[in-house]
């Protein structure tokens, strides 16, 4: 393999990495703008989503259901994962977060926290302790551009990914809803006034950034070809970089940041020793809180808020 | 039965359905109905207790009994909290002393754990309790007492009792090394970052083969040993008296606690201690009020860390073995239950949620699968319906309800 085939491979799998950190990366930021509370459950939710895949997938296979309707077995893994992590989500948002929306700041993390461990214990004991193998049925086809392998399921994953952020995008930007989430994001005292069900609103935003958190974890399932119930933790990290890195509460700016750690660590792998990857993306995250707490693209944070 | 409440009961009954029985269904690649409907059922099962216990709390015969047996309640209560609190701590530290008289030994092990658990959850409360800085990576402080025994015993071959105040500086340094970077940050990006900072040291430790063995960890550090004048074969001498024995490690353990207990104790009502209160509840208002915030807040990470240090270093002599997977992430999550469902900055209820999160899986080994199952949920339900904790520190409690009793709306940002 030359020099440029080595960088289309890294390029892609960059790609992907970063379109993955993305999608969960707009999960925070989204939850984050409005309710100002880091979802520490996130983590666990897309790997909800990884093994509800899992789950449909294997129940699909078993009728014979994938070699007969190939686009609708995509669109029902994908659907499923998406909706039951939107009712978690939701679930968790009543339960654990909404009492707590006038408490101190400390007990709402507490909570998050203690859901995050409960519902990755939970799918420890209903999943078990061991990687579980994705179906494969992406495949291996595909074509090659310079000696550099790209099959079309990369291939997929990445337009996929890229179609959901665009699609989030224009919601947020163009739909009632949407505009809703952002007035509320600003300012939830005035929102309510101007007749904003609030309680609506961050409903949906639970509903939509785990949503795009479970495909996800769909994603990563079929690209790398196992989930482990403890995956979450790391991608929650390195998401949550993302976001601060591009900024939190900024759409574009959770997949600018994705895709930066993305290359990042892309780059790092392959060229320096990789079990250091972990460390640098920690450090990374660290040094932008300190430098530059407001990220790339956020607005200015004033200090309370850090 | 009042109709809400049973609406809710369906609804919810639903909803968990739908949460529940796909993923405890399908194990495998086949559905099991009857797990997952047993774990369904029973859920619902206490979803229902819930819903007939509310409605008798509601009914007129309860009511008119609880008022009958009111004043009864009351004298109990009263003539309880007349007993002074020396007599409690009295009978708690002979019940503590006198447990590996009447244990096996693997109970009095499950006692120093549950021993180690408490005084790292005390030093926790430094941190999280009194300065009320979140601190997700505290067993990371764990882990340098833990190592730095083990490399001075194993490299230099010095004691024990030398390396406890050597760790215990190594372990203040760590401590203010992961404080200033996060001086300026506050409630979820402190969680983030000192979770980071957590992974970051054990990744370091095992990933840096050549000083740490990786994840082979380090073996073969000496016990703890007592050296004390005896007559031997050459006349009088020193004799050096290893503590191999499990009794010996546990009164050893128990003589650190007792020391945290008031090492601990004394600080809360020092002056830095209302200095870190002051903080904790406004660091704007405490700096200008004259507090020294930035030293007070790189102190209370370096007094955590150090007191963490300390029983890391025991913990390291006692198995006389480390490795970086006894500091994942989980553990400092374990040591935070502790504090939390203690209650915040309250000694008593740290040392009795110790010996609940700590023993009680221990006994009944087949729990520990849903061990931290149980953790988390309680940590979500604490935090929902009973913030202060288990035994609420008193002057915690008295903030509480000061917060209720005016305008609780004001407050909402302060935390």
């Amino acid at each position: 393999m030359d020099n440029a085939s080595f960088f289309i491979q890294q390029l892609i799998n960059a790609i992907f990495l970063g379109s993955i950190f993305s999608l969960i990366a707009l999960g925070y930021t989204m939850v984050y703008g409005i309710i100002e509370l880091i979802n520490f459950a996130h983590g666990e939710l897309f790997t909800a989503g990884a093994f509800i895949g899992i789950i449909v997938l294997a129940a699909l296979q078993n009728i014979g259901f994938v070699e007969t309707h190939f686009v609708l077995t995509l669109i029902l893994v994908f659907g499923m994962a998406m909706a039951y992590v939107a009712v978690l989500g939701v679930a968790i948002e009543q339960v654990a977060y909404k009492p707590l929306r006038k408490a101190s700041r400390l007990a709402a993390i507490l909570s998050a926290l203690g859901m995050s461990i409960f519902l990755s214990n939970g799918m420890m004991l209903s999943q078990g302790v061991s990687d579980r193998a994705y179906p494969a049925i992406l495949g291996m086809d595909g074509f090659s551009i310079l000696d550099a392998r790209i099959t079309y399921g990369q291939i997929f994953i990445i337009v996929l990914s890229l179609v959901l952020m665009v699609a989030l995008n224009m919601f947020v930007n163009w739909s009632r809803l949407g505009k809703a989430m952002r007035a509320t994001a600003q300012n939830q005292t005035m929102a309510r006034m101007l007749g904003i069900d609030i309680d609506r609103t961050i409903r949906a935003t639970f509903m939509i950034g785990p949503a795009l958190g479970a495909a996800a974890g769909v994603m990563v399932g079929m690209y790398y070809g196992s989930v482990r119930f403890d995956m979450g933790f790391i991608y929650m990290i390195k998401a949550f970089a993302a976001a601060i890195l591009g900024g939190i509460g900024s759409i574009p700016g959770a997949v600018l940041g994705g895709m930066i750690i993305g290359g990042v660590e892309v780059l790092w792998s392959a060229f320096l020793p990789s079990e250091w990857k972990d460390v640098t993306t920690f450090v990374v995250l660290i040094l932008v809180l300190y430098f530059r707490p407001s990220g790339i693209l956020g607005e200015h944070v004033s200090e309370s808020r850090v | 039965m009042a109709k809400a409440d049973f609406k809710k009961f369906i609804i919810y009954s639903l909803f968990l359905g739908i949460l529940i029985l796909p993923m405890v269904g399908f194990p495998g690649r086949s559905f099991e109905t009857a797990r997952a409907f047993t774990i369904w059922g029973g859920i619902v099962g206490i979803l229902a207790f819930w819903l007939v216990s509310k409605t008798v709390r509601r009914s007129d015969m309860y009511q008119r009994t609880a008022a009958h047996l009111a004043p009864f309640r009351n004298t109990v209560s009263r003539k309880f909290s007349k007993f002074p609190t020396k007599y409690y701590i009295l009978a708690l530290i002979i019940a503590v002393a006198a447990y590996p008289l009447l244990a096996d030994n693997y109970m009095i092990d499950v006692g120093i754990t549950c021993l180690i658990y408490i005084v790292l959850g005390l030093g926790l409360n430094i941190v999280v309790g009194l300065a009320g800085l979140l601190d997700l990576g505290y067993i990371a402080f764990y882990a340098v007492g833990a190592y730095s025994y083990s490399l001075l015993n194993l490299h230099f071959g010095i004691s024990f009792w030398l390396a406890l105040p050597i760790g215990m500086v190594i372990g203040g340094i760590f401590g203010c090394i992961i404080g200033y970077p996060t001086l300026k940050m506050r409630g979820d990006y402190l969680a983030i970052v000192t979770m980071g900072f957590g992974e970051i040291i054990r990744l370091v430790l095992n990933n840096w083969d050549k000083l740490t063995k990786g994840p082979n960890g380090l073996l073969g550090m000496a016990k703890p040993a007592v050296v004390y004048p005896a007559f031997t074969e050459s006349g009088l001498g020193w004799v050096v008296y290893s503590l191999k024995s499990l009794h010996a490690l546990y009164y050893l353990m128990f003589i650190i606690a007792v020391l945290t207990v008031i090492g601990v104790r004394r600080l809360d009502n020092s002056r830095i201690g209302r200095a870190w209160v002051a903080i904790r509840e406004d660091e704007v208002a405490a700096e200008l009020s004259g507090v020294p915030t930035t030293w007070l807040k790189l102190l209370a990470y370096a007094m955590g860390a150090a007191f963490a240090s300390v029983v890391g270093a025991f913990f390291a002599a006692k198995l006389s073995y480390t490795n970086p997977n006894f500091f994942i992430f989980m553990e400092s999550c374990i040591v935070l239950c502790i504090v939390v469902l203690g209650g915040v900055g309250s000694i008593p209820g740290i040392i009795l949620a110790g010996i609940i999160l700590i023993a009680v899986p221990e006994i009944f080994r087949e729990l520990q699968n849903y061990r931290m199952l149980a953790f988390g949920l309680a940590m979500a339900a604490m935090m929902v319906l009973r913030p202060e904790g288990l035994i609420p520190a008193s002057r915690r409690k008295r903030e509480l309800h000061e917060t209720d009793q005016f305008a609780p709306e004001d407050l909402k940002d302060g935390g």
